[in-house]
């Protein structure tokens, strides 16, 4: 394999986007019709590509798994969407977005992909105003920003702590008006099982339609995926239950490169699992810790209600060891730091497993209205689920998986190893780095949809303008449809006992507790025995009831499940390799003195890009060295 | 705690169907709904009977997935959640709980407690958008929002489409579905523009899928998850009539 | 333009406005009945008689059975529509927390329009002539009909479902005609709750105070 060209455009740093634009091919207006445009997933990135390109003149066709393309998991984002608009003028500027997500990504990602995600930004804040997204605003009419995730500046625009869902119904309007025009055909409730090459192109979809069973050929001259990341690996996670990796995982058995597996941010404000029947952690929105403490009482096992502890009888842990950011340190300093208390039996709540999260000194300094508007729904919505009432007692909450910087590897134009095939959004891995910055993905996802990939994609689709129709008829989509009829049948066919969510809990344990938040190489070796016994029980021991030619729960799920054995698989042997801790991947053995994190910039400064290269073979690295001409490579510290 | 469940099972849109009867001995009070039926499923799964099928997936009341009809409520008794928010506490020991789909003409049962909901999408199709380019918006404070409108568009905004409006309406009307998005673009000067065709177009949509008429009940109102409100009906019907 | 006349919230507008005419009407209805208690039958007499021969009176008369014909064939219209739109219901029915009177408004309608047949077979059909009787004369018949107790039954109930029928509609019809406001909608429907007990109340006291108290 040859070594991988990331295609970064020459020239200086802010001017690499506005050259790559002005050079790129274009495609002729009459031939954009011709030209036919999978995309897989409706989020933000899938919704906002499809209605792009449909807007440009492309054939585009659109599926997702859910029955409505506003389903998509992106509407459950909730503090916010960056964009360097500065309209607080407190010093904010493309420059020092982009510095914030290389730094904040533990110096792992890419300038080049990261400076134009900033400086797209700002056209996507203009185009969801413009699209009816209702934004917060200020008295005198113009936009409302806050400061959000560990950073000095209020850039982050937001709908109350339902900004994910506003941007993306926003995207989904936007994707309405296409499918009217008849750009865009939709093809909700599908579940894409192959991705099928012809000449090393990607060329088309396998897909199965999950109301009648039935299994469907799809072709195109290109294929893009935005169908999110692979968080639900830990089974319990902020993530929708359905959300999956099986897409963008089929991409890469075909030859897409995985990038940086193990990177997987936790988030350090869930509400903790209450009982063993949990099927979800649901996420409390990272805007709580502006006027939350975060503490456990400094006596191992002090069961008294929180509200009886005294105050210097408390530990407020993040301002004791980070005086400087307080409870503002990123996401993955939050969640470590929250681990090692409850690790070293501090943690509160039966399980032991959760910390406070107190809002009474700020009730008290504010008073009660004031944080009921910042926070009303979260308030609201966390008593719904526990039953406490956190204007009364401190909310309870602990660690999460919550999003993956990792993904399918993809060059500047975002285009995976394979020709013709593009990942956009959380399914890339291209600009969080090892550590993703709050508010910074629905602005990514937004900027890859709408105002990237429909630049980027000509470049590939102005040389197919003479390919013309692909028809599903060619043997290359008849093995790959029947790769994916054999393999619904082979588990179909296994008839044991247990139900797919049992396996994927049992998988999710073992990830959390060998390849979550902490990892270390015995771990991380056992992690990969462990993950090897359960697949086997899995291929042996699995139960479907039903038919595969019916709507199956079942089926669909067990398909996923079985996926996440192998993305497991890979994401540990990226963690065994990665010996250094960067970002939200942290291992035991590499920390400083104090217990902060220590990256080897000398000998671990790449993208590890990983090839599969067929069932029970070792993947293969391929490493992209990341170079820094803009920014010096320091040491993070929130202290 | 101990359970009675009564659920519609219905193998797809053109068996019939009818309710089943099952016994639950240790449902746990800290358990969602939903996962109360997850533990059904589980037990189905190992008796190697077809376990019960539902949509669901965000799990936290956002995605507007999940919805059934439980003891003759949508999203069951507790007002303002959806139904993977509820919690087994607000049930009682002993108690026989009916869970049945969405009822609407516009919604047929695809299988079990499933329902299509795609009616909902192609009003959205016919105009819930405000017709601008990639590329082509203005710079975005050039459009001052009176913050009071804004707000409100907001809460109109919320919805999450889960249907439980037509649900639990006499009529199986979906006027309060409607009525948020044209509430939504009626109240911003970006969706003034197109706010005529807008409602034209979904309010034919609307009927011509058959949706029931708004009798002013209030059942939408009560049931909605998102509490929008059922002056956003008197506002599309404003907005009708300005719009001939 | 059919799109326009055709559609629901159309019907709708012209059923409200239509049932909001009907409501005006009921007053002046009820203040000429209120003139059968006066011993005299003379004021009442002669207003029945300016009402039967007034050309104005008599071009209201026929709008106002236009409306009553619109109201209805809508609203019978509308609820086999709505009854369509839902083919199979809930077993565990419906306790959503609703407006309570608003669930009946077709029974409570054709109730109305039932007892409003029978008034007609009694009053009307006589003045045009169809039904025997002597119009000028209806003070004395109102007088009659009280005396039977079957017929004070059956006035008391329909305008008691009159009552509840008028409840929901008062304000619903502003809904529908989309005036509705922060301040003013609660505003009416206090107006709604004492205009649904007055009107129908003071129709039932005629009876009442005849049968008992005469």
């Amino acid at each position: 394999m040859a070594q991988l060209n990331a295609k970064i455009p020459e020239g200086p740093l802010a001017q690499k986007w506005t050259k790559y634009k002005a050079s790129v091919k274009l495609v002729n207006p009459a031939n954009k019709k011709k030209l036919e445009i999978i995309i897989v997933g409706t989020g933000l990135s899938g919704a906002g590509a499809a209605s792009a390109l449909g807007e440009l003149g492309y054939s585009v066709k659109s599926f997702c798994y859910q029955d409505s393309p506003r389903r998509a998991h992106s509407v459950a984002a909730q503090g916010g969407i960056n964009a360097a608009k500065n309209y607080q003028n407190d010093g904010d500027s493309i420059y020092r977005l982009f510095y914030d997500m290389i730094k904040g990504g533990d110096y792992r990602a890419r300038e080049g992909n990261v400076y134009r995600a900033a400086e797209v930004s700002n056209q996507v804040i203009d185009h969801f105003t413009a699209l009816g997204v209702p934004f917060a605003r200020d008295y005198g009419g113009t936009l409302d920003t806050r400061s959000f995730g560990g950073v000095q500046v209020s850039r982050t625009f937001y709908s109350s702590g339902q900004t994910g869902q506003q941007c993306l119904l926003g995207a989904y309007s936007s994707l309405n008006r296409q499918i009217k025009k008849g750009n865009v055909t939709l093809y909700p409730r599908r579940e894409m099982l192959d991705l099928v090459l012809i000449d090393g192109k990607a060329r088309g979809i396998i897909t199965r339609n999950l109301i009648t069973g039935e299994i469907e050929r799809h072709s195109a001259h290109a294929v893009i995926l935005a169908t999110g990341g692979y968080g639900t690996i830990y089974y319990l996670s902020t993530l929708a239950v359905n959300s999956n990796p099986s897409a963008a995982w089929k991409a890469h058995k075909k030859g897409a490169f995985f990038a940086n597996p193990s990177f997987i941010q936790i988030h350090p404000t869930s509400v903790p699992q209450l009982n063993e029947f949990q099927s979800k952690l649901t996420l409390m929105s990272e805007s709580l810790r502006n006027d939350g403490r975060m503490w456990v009482p400094k006596t191992k096992g002090d069961k008294r209600p929180a509200n009886d502890i005294p105050e210097d009888e408390r530990d407020y842990y993040l301002e004791r060891r980070y005086p400087t950011f307080g409870n503002l340190v990123p996401r993955d300093v939050a969640s470590r730091a929250t681990k090692e208390r409850c690790d070293a039996g501090f943690g509160v709540g039966e399980t032991g497993l959760a910390v406070n999260l107190d809002f009474r000194d700020s009730i008290k300094k504010l008073g009660k209205k004031v944080i009921a508007s910042r926070y009303g729904n979260l308030f609201h919505m966390y008593k719904t689920i526990t039953g406490i009432d956190p204007f009364e007692e401190p909310m309870r909450i602990y660690p999460a998986g919550h999003y993956t910087m990792g993904g399918l590897w993809v060059d500047y134009e975002l285009m995976t190893t394979i020709p013709g095939l593009f990942a956009i959004g959380e399914s890339n891995f291209s600009d969080h780095g090892a550590n993703r910055l709050g508010a910074s993905s629905l602005m990514q996802a937004s900027g890859d949809g709408y105002f990237i990939i429909p630049v980027t994609i000509n470049n590939y689709l102005s040389d197919e303008i003479r390919t013309g129709k692909i028809s599903t008829d060619r043997a290359e989509f008849e093995a790959a449809e029947k790769d994916s009829v054999e393999r619904i049948n082979k588990l179909m066919s296994i008839k044991g006992k247990q139900n797919a969510s049992s396996f994927h809990k049992k998988l999710g344990k073992v990830m959390w507790d060998y390849c979550g938040m902490v990892r270390n190489e015995e771990g991380l070796k056992k992690a990969l025995v462990l993950i090897e016994e359960l697949r086997k029980e899995f291929w042996s021991d699995l139960n479907i009831p039903g038919t595969e030619a019916e709507l199956n729960q079942e089926l669909e799920k067990a398909g996923r499940v079985a996926d996440y054995f192998e993305v497991a698989e890979l994401l540990v042997t990226d963690a065994l390799n990665r010996k250094e801790s960067c970002g939200a991947h942290f291992r035991e053995e590499y920390q400083t003195a104090d217990g902060e994190a220590m990256r080897n910039d000398e000998n671990f400064s790449y993208v590890a890009a990983w090839e599969y290269k067929g069932a029970g073979e070792p993947h293969i690295l391929h490493k992209e060295e990341l170079h820094f001409e803009e920014v010096e490579v320091k040491v993070r510290s929130y202290k | 705690m101990k359970l009675t469940l009564k659920i519609w099972r219905q193998k797809n849109a053109k068996a019939a169907g009818g309710f089943v009867t099952y016994q639950m001995n240790d449902v746990s009070p800290e358990m969602a709904f939903l996962e109360m039926l997850d533990a059904l499923n589980k037990k189905l799964v190992e008796e190697d009977k077809e376990p019960i099928a539902f949509d669901h997936d965000c799990r936290e009341g956002i995605c507007g997935s999940c919805g059934m009809y439980i003891n003759g409520h949508p999203h069951g008794p507790v007002p303002a959640i959806t139904t993977c928010h509820l919690s087994m506490r607000f049930f009682k020991d002993g108690e026989t709980v009916w869970i049945e789909p969405w009822r609407a003409k516009p919604f047929p049962v695809i299988r079990d407690l499933i329902v299509d909901r795609t009616a909902f999408d192609k009003i959205q199709f016919a105009g819930g958008f405000i017709s601008i380019n990639t590329g082509g918006a203005p710079e975005a404070n050039l459009i001052p929002v009176k913050k009071e409108d804004s707000d409100n568009a907001f809460d109109s905004a919320v919805c999450v489409g889960c249907g439980a409006c037509v649900a639990a309406c006499k009529n199986a009307s979906a006027m309060l579905f409607v009525s948020a998005k044209i509430s939504q673009f009626a109240l911003l000067p970006q969706g003034r523009i197109e706010a005529r065709d807008r409602v034209r177009s979904m309010v034919e949509k609307m009927d011509e899928l058959g949706f029931g008429n708004c009798s002013n009940t209030g059942a939408c109102e009560a049931e909605c998850p998102k509490e929008i409100k059922i002056s956003n009906i008197a506002r599309l019907n404003r907005e009708f009539y300005k719009a001939y | 333009m059919s799109k326009v006349v055709f559609a629901s919230i159309s019907k709708k507008f012209t059923m409200a406005l239509a049932g909001l005419f009907l409501i005006t009407f009921l007053p002046v209805h009820l203040a000429i009945n209120l003139m059968l208690l006066k011993s005299d039958p003379v004021p009442f007499t002669q207003a029945a008689h300016f009402m039967a021969t007034f050309p104005l009176v008599k071009i209201m008369e026929l709008v106002l059975f236009a409306t009553i014909l619109i109201h209805v064939s809508y609203g019978i219209y509308l609820q086999i529509v709505n009854w369509l739109a839902r083919p199979v219901g809930y077993a565990g029915g419906s306790k959503s927390e609703t407006s309570f009177f608003s669930r009946f408004m077709i029974w409570t309608g054709a109730t109305i329009f039932t007892f409003l047949v029978l008034h007609f077979f009694n009053f009307y059909f006589v003045k045009i002539g169809l039904v025997k009787g002597d119009p000028e004369n209806f003070y004395a018949m109102a007088h009659g009909l009280f005396k039977v107790p079957a017929y004070n039954y059956i006035y008391l109930i329909c305008f008691s479902v009159l009552g509840f029928h008028l409840y929901h509609a008062f304000s619903s019809a502003f809904q529908t005609l989309g005036l509705n406001h922060r301040i003013w909608t609660p505003v009416v429907k206090t107006v709604a709750l004492i205009y649904s007990i007055i009107i129908p109340a003071g129709f039932a006291v005629i009876p009442i105070i005849l049968w008992f108290f005469r």
